[in-house]
């Protein structure tokens, strides 16, 4: 068992009176997928946003390797190799593939007395990265980012990642906008980045997706952990009553059960 | 890091153009606004007969468009890093008292003047960029506010200190010559430092990483910061940029026409979203180009002027104006979609 890289000890997050994270701690080690698992509302986005610097919690340690840190900005958190990539991956529809992957650490040449945007090798650089993930339609760097389609997105704004020296990956539910297809594109290359060493968090409520990539799963409930439990530990069926707070999961199924029963019997009847 | 990003890159050959061809051509965004252009000027040279084409006709519309195209561009700026800028309409007409004001009134040198009018654009605008970053008021209204209390203040000011709301100046010969000289007895000078100013900003937009940081500003801001970009000081310079370009609009005009007045430059506000709408930026930010916006104010000039060469009656100019607004959107709707549907055809390389 390899030390984890990014370690949450007790963590707590209130915004004023409201207590959005209760007593969280988690880890995350190179090259395993955490599944972070909840319902809408459950705290998820909270966390990330605490994990990566955007917010401050109220009490509790984040450690990097071993070493308590403090994030005041998510530059901190991503100088120290944390990256988040949003549902619609933080690309920007009319910049070209080049452009959009070196987006805020420009390659320059000189030219003269003055710098310039290097396109040819940000380009290039940015086409190699991609192709690393499997997308191979795509070979000119020049081509807008909104020609793409969504699981293509993903995989730029993943690369985009691990090139820039990620080491620990948040995907903030990156399949939840995407096709079957899709998705399970999504899903291949978050294995791939787990194949590097990454250490991944996987963000989700699609429980099918979670089991496919998961070593490792968390599920949330108003903001404390549920449950948390490893690869092969707990069936589907057991993991989507959890999300949905058990019970109450339960009782709904019965009732929709007992009304395409009546249905049924209104059918039969006429 | 595991790239090395900064410099060296021993690849010299020139990364423009690669490859020319009809499918790259149809993904820029100033495609639209060329042949818009090409087709006004034809239209107005059939109907404005010879003098329209004279270098007098040229010079009609060429020094419109200069004036008007120092404010396009830093407008366009903000309008690809999706905010907007409408105090210029003010700005234009406080600057060009305020040179007159110091230098004609109170004669102190030009340079005072001229330095005093840059320095209160600069100020508006830095103004401006603060309301807009610290209080996420949309820049339509806190630029509408500035507008209308530089307006206010301009006159109240000028009344107060020269009793007037209309201030002569007279000019040293060397900021004549520089600034407000008519080259060829025609050209105004400005014309000179539009071309340099377009040449400037397109390196600034187009080949530096703070042309690339503006357009993933406009594109999506969240995202921008998150990738590290200083969003806030970006948007603040850019506003002082616009107050920069207004107030040097407004001193150049004050210099040139020996004069100042308190109300000029409202039509400044529509015309100069005009022109950088027509020279293909998109409204919402994230897609534009300095050469798009220089043929979106080279259009509006031949039309604004073109009529005057015609037989019409001027005030079909508005008419046209609006339509070629309209047809413009339209049209760069349309090669935008073409831009991101693009698949190129198959030039894969033999590896």
């Amino acid at each position: 068992m390899t030390s984890p890289i990014l370690k949450l000890k007790n963590v707590n997050k209130s915004f004023g009176p409201i207590e959005v994270l209760k007593d969280i701690s988690l880890e995350v080690s190179s090259g395993k997928v955490l599944c972070l698992l909840g319902d809408n509302g459950a705290g998820k986005s909270t966390l990330i946003k605490t994990i990566s610097g955007a917010f401050k919690p109220t009490s509790g340690i984040l450690e990097i390797d071993g070493k308590p840190v403090n994030f005041t900005s998510p530059r901190d958190a991503s100088d120290l190799g944390i990256a988040t990539v949003h549902q619609f991956g933080g690309t920007f529809p009319l910049m070209s593939i080049g452009r959009c992957f070196f987006v805020g650490e420009e390659p320059t040449r000189r030219w003269g007395p003055i710098k310039i945007y290097d396109r040819k090798k940000a380009n290039e650089v940015a086409v190699k990265a991609i192709k690393e993930f499997g997308i191979t339609r795509i070979d000119d760097g020049d081509r807008l980012v909104g020609g793409m389609s969504g699981g293509e997105r993903q995989a730029l704004a993943i690369a985009r990642a691990v090139h820039f020296g990620a080491r620990v990956l948040i995907l903030d539910e990156p399949t939840a906008a995407l096709g079957v297809k899709e998705a399970a594109h999504v899903l291949r290359i978050v294995l791939q980045a787990r194949q590097k060493g990454i250490a991944v968090i996987f963000i989700t409520h699609n429980v099918m997706h979670a089991l496919t990539v998961g070593d490792h799963f968390v599920v949330l409930i108003h903001g404390a952990i549920a449950a948390d439990f490893a690869k092969g530990e707990k069936s589907r069926e057991e993991i989507t009553d959890l999300m949905a707070g058990g019970e109450a999961m339960a009782g709904l199924e019965a009732e929709i059960a007992s009304y395409s029963l009546n249905n049924e019997e209104t059918n039969s009847a006429n | 890091m595991t790239n090395n990003t900064n410099e060296t890159s021993d690849t010299q050959e020139n990364s423009v153009s690669s490859g020319f061809s009809i499918g790259s051509l149809m993904r820029r965004p100033e495609t639209g606004s060329i042949i818009g252009l090409i087709a006004l000027y034809i239209f107005f040279s059939i109907f404005g007969g010879v003098n329209f084409i004279t270098s007098g006709g040229t010079a009609s519309w060429l020094n419109v468009a200069a004036e008007l195209g120092i404010v396009a561009i830093p407008i366009g700026f903000l309008m690809i890093s999706g905010e907007l800028d409408i105090s210029i309409g003010s700005m234009i007409p406080a600057s060009s008292m305020t040179v007159a004001i110091v230098s004609g009134y109170y004669e102190a040198p030009m340079i005072v003047g001229i330095a005093a009018s840059l320095g209160l654009g600069l100020l508006v605008g830095l103004l401006n960029g603060i309301l807009v970053t610290r209080t996420a008021v949309p820049s339509l209204i806190v630029t509408m506010g500035t507008l209308f209390a530089v307006a206010g203040l301009t006159l109240g000011i000028s009344v107060i200190l020269t009793g007037s709301t209309s201030v002569a100046l007279k000019s040293d010969d060397v900021t004549k010559f520089l600034l407000g000289q008519f080259v060829g007895g025609k050209f105004q000078v400005t014309i000179f430092w539009w071309a340099a100013i377009a040449i400037v900003c397109t390196y600034l937009l187009h080949f530096s990483k703070f042309g690339n940081w503006i357009f993933a500003l406009g594109g999506d801001k969240e995202s921008a910061r998150n990738a590290g970009i200083p969003t806030n000081k970006l948007t603040i310079l850019m506003f002082m940029g616009s107050g920069l370009g207004a107030s040097f609009v407004g001193m150049s005009q004050a210099i040139l026409y020996n004069s100042a007045q308190v109300s000029a430059g409202m039509s400044f506000i529509f015309n100069s979203i005009i022109a950088v709408v027509v020279g293909g930026v998109l409204l919402t930010g994230g897609y534009g180009s300095i050469f798009g916006i220089v043929l979106g104010t080279l259009t509006f000039a031949v039309v604004n002027q073109g009529i005057f060469y015609t037989d019409f009656d001027a005030n079909w100019a508005s008419l046209i104006i609006g339509v070629l607004l309209l047809v413009a959107v339209l049209m760069n709707n349309t090669f935008r979609r073409m831009a991101l549907s693009y698949v190129p055809r198959i030039k894969r390389k033999v590896k």
